[in-house]
């Protein structure tokens, strides 16, 4: 009998810790805390990292940082932080109070980061302290807080869509570079051979950041907008569904997509397809330089035109505002420290290292690009950033909208891949479950 | 363990006295346990109760005490089949219960069946139980990784094998759509089997040589051995083991999102890793925690029917 009343307890105890422990960790895990480094005296300052690696991020920022130091006998503590763990890094910091002083935030972010009350905003004094806000391209500017608004962020780096064609393929089949959507999809058919596997075109159709990027640039050109004046979702309308059904076509119907690119889930599996060969066209904000360039192909064997809209489209948008802003914590120990950081990272001389380093345009008003020396190339994204970019949704639950539309559209391209035919109506009901989500985020 | 000893030599008159002074030392000693056991599970546990009644969306986590009242908002979203944050979580909780029983049932099996194979002496059998915990041994990131190229259709091995085999025709896609489900279940047996098999190994050291020898002149074979003999020796083992794992499995997050990652396929939604998304993605930590005091009252519940049933039977015994 005693040893029954032990081997009972012992497992009940185990039992009941093992739930407790698993559903504990799960439900608290938005209150673990990160170390930042404070306390040292130092800034300490979130990089994301924007070149081949974190280590080539570090090498070309190091530099700058200690020129930095010597001009104001500030110390930075930096770290580069990848992609896939920045956003979640920044929720932690937000949530726990234990942040940077200084963090590069995707632009996209910045209306829902600006919702958390956690940021800095740029009054007119701070704005003055980094320069003034007439040094920006209002393009950019226009990414940094929702309208109306005190802004959170400022413009860093610059990035626009364009459409890369490999132009060798195009001159054998004797082809010139499209100028639109239909123009696109014929010279991807005649340049699709799946025998030698070789498709007209290669899509990150596994990465919801990506395919929410094309979501909106496709609604777009529909005439479509995401969000009402209230900034509640509007995922179901015509355009909308009309703008991603043609994008996810080029799979489905045109087949000018490899269906293996629905596992591709981020922008450096098409990019390596089309240097390899593989692609004869990809659509990548004008930083694939630098990877098309690492996987061996050569800059004057590649093009670039703007991602085309189909012809007499109501809108030739070809890309959204890319890029990246920096921001301040609003509870940083050293605001003018933090501040006369941006000033000096946003001042002419670094954003030309900077640019030329991590292939990004110019935010800065009359400074020209030095991501590239093609100059048809760097005209060409000028005009796309400048002229033909809408900046996404500039609403708190843009965030939400990538997550979950990108989301829906991974699903449906897996669908895709996997010989399930997809209408119209099964688009629209895929985008009324991501509007329910948002909704549901919104309260 | 003083007053024990007191006791113990002048059984018939313990004097309170002497018991009461040291009524303070097992406490001492369990002292620092509860105090960790608080601050690591319980403090957390409370406080994502306490999320669960709040709104405590992307406006709020930088002050959370400034969240408004949700009162059972976040509850009847999660629970609402109709809507579709409920019939995600419904389809999420489903797939999780399928994964777990398919898991657990076929770690156990082989797991069982090696180690009764290996209890037989032969040469080279410390290298082979060597070779089968190395699973378990990995660093799981690292192995689930290794699975994850292998899964992969157009050049990983899996294709590879099961195309110059014959048994495909061409590459199937492994980490999107339906088979992403079985691509986890393999994954997760994968690391678990060796677990199962390492307690089994242990459990079959305990059991007597001479039972089985006795059992044998009496004519038994060994499945009727294995049957009446190694299986009820092995009960509480068993039951710890399979209570455990069932908890583990359940619970599993890291299968999914290694495998996974950003891109995961809604037949691999365990549920660990869906209230991890629809906290995070949708920065909706009032919903998440409801979701996830749902899961916790539904394990303590399977749990505690568990430990009943299992205890009846052994008062029954």
């Amino acid at each position: 009998m005693a040893l029954s009343l032990t081997r009972r307890g012992f497992i009940s105890a185990s039992g009941l810790t093992a739930a407790l422990a698993a559903v504990s960790s799960t439900a608290a895990c938005a209150g673990s805390r990160q170390s930042s480094g404070r306390g040292s005296g130092a800034l300490t300052y979130w990089a994301s990292n924007q070149g081949a690696s974190v280590d080539d991020d570090k090498a070309t920022l190091t530099p700058l940082l200690e020129e930095f130091t010597a001009e104001t006998g500030i110390e930075v503590e930096m770290e580069v932080i990848g992609w896939n763990d920045l956003q979640t890094r920044i929720q932690t910091a937000v949530t726990s109070g234990d942040a940077p002083d200084v963090v590069n935030i995707g632009n996209t972010w910045a209306v829902s980061l600006q919702a958390t009350g956690a940021f800095l905003e740029f009054d007119e004094a701070a704005l003055e302290a980094v320069g003034g806000a007439d040094k920006f391209v209002e393009t950019a500017l226009a990414t940094c807080g929702a309208p109306g608004t005190t802004p959170t962020s400022l413009p860093l780096y610059g990035l626009a869509y364009g459409l890369y064609y490999n132009r060798q393929m195009f001159t054998d089949a004797g082809l010139e570079a499209p100028t639109t959507w239909e123009e696109m999809v014929d010279a991807a058919k005649r340049l699709t051979d799946p025998g030698k596997g070789v498709y007209g075109m290669a899509i990150a159709a596994g990465s919801y950041t990506e395919n929410a990027h094309y979501a909106f640039i496709n609604a777009a050109q529909e005439g479509e907008e995401l969000f009402d004046s209230d900034g509640n979702p509007t995922f179901t309308g015509d355009g909308v569904v009309n703008g991603i059904l043609r994008y996810l076509d080029l799979m489905q119907t045109d087949a000018v997509v490899n269906t293996s690119n629905a596992q591709y889930d981020n922008g450096a599996d098409s990019v390596a397809d089309f240097a390899n060969g593989k692609a004869a066209m990809i659509i990548n904000q004008n930083n694939a330089d630098t990877t098309i360039v690492a996987n061996g192909m050569t800059h004057d064997q590649f093009g670039v035109v703007p991602y085309p809209a189909p012809a007499g489209a109501p809108d030739d948008t070809a890309s959204h505002v890319a890029g990246i802003n920096i921001a301040l914590f609003a509870n940083t120990g050293n605001r003018d420290g933090a501040l006369q950081l941006v000033k000096f990272l946003t001042e002419a001389e670094q954003q030309a290292t900077l640019g030329e380093q991590f292939k990004t345009l110019p935010v800065l008003k009359g400074e020209e690009p030095t991501f590239t020396e093609d100059a048809q190339e760097a005209a060409i994204f000028m005009e796309v950033y400048e002229n033909r970019a809408k900046p996404l949704p500039l609403v708190p639950a843009e965030d939400q909208f990538e997550s979950s539309v990108g989301q829906a559209m991974n699903d449906m391209f897996a669908s895709v891949a996997t010989g399930t035919v997809l209408t119209a109506d099964d688009v629209r009901q895929a985008l009324q479950s991501a509007q329910d989500t948002v909704s549901a985020a919104i309260g | 363990m003083t007053a024990n000893a007191s006791t113990a030599r002048r059984p018939r008159r313990p004097t309170k006295r002497r018991v009461r002074q040291g009524w303070w030392f097992p406490y001492l000693i369990i002292l620092p346990a509860i105090v960790f056991e608080l601050l690591i599970h319980i403090i957390p546990m409370l406080t994502g109760i306490w999320m669960s009644f709040k709104q405590l969306t992307k406006f709020f986590i930088a002050n959370w005490s400034a969240a408004p009242d949700a009162g059972l908002d976040n509850y009847r979203r999660v629970l609402d089949m109709s809507g579709s944050v409920g019939m995600g979580f419904r389809n999420s909780l489903l797939i999780t219960c399928a994964f777990t029983i398919i898991v657990v049932g076929l770690s156990w099996a082989l797991g069982m069946l090696a180690a009764v194979v290996l209890q037989r002496p032969f040469r080279g059998r410390a290298v082979v139980r060597t070779l089968f915990l190395v699973p378990y041994a990995l660093p799981m990131y690292a192995g689930i990784i290794a699975w994850k190229f292998m899964f992969q259709k157009d050049n990983g091995a899996i294709n590879h094998i099961l195309q110059s085999l014959g048994i495909l025709d061409e590459g199937a896609f492994w980490l999107i759509g339906n088979n992403a489900f079985f691509a986890l279940v393999i994954v997760a047996i994968w690391r678990w089997w060796p677990f199962a098999f390492l307690m089994l190994m242990a459990g079959l050291q305990s059991i007597p040589e001479d039972v089985y020898e006795a059992a044998a002149l009496d004519g038994a074979r060994p499945l009727r051995q294995w049957w009446s003999i190694t299986l009820p020796m092995l009960r509480p083992v068993n039951l710890v083991l399979l209570l455990n794992m069932f908890l583990w499995t359940f619970n599993d997050f890291n299968t999914p999102y290694v495998l996974y990652g950003t891109a995961n396929p809604p037949a691999g939604d365990l549920i660990s890793f869906h209230i991890y998304n629809a906290s995070f993605l949708t920065w909706n930590f009032g919903a998440g925690s409801a979701m996830s005091t749902l899961l916790l009252l539904m394990l303590l519940a399977l749990s505690g029917m568990y430990i009943v049933y299992l205890n009846r039977r052994s008062e029954n015994a």
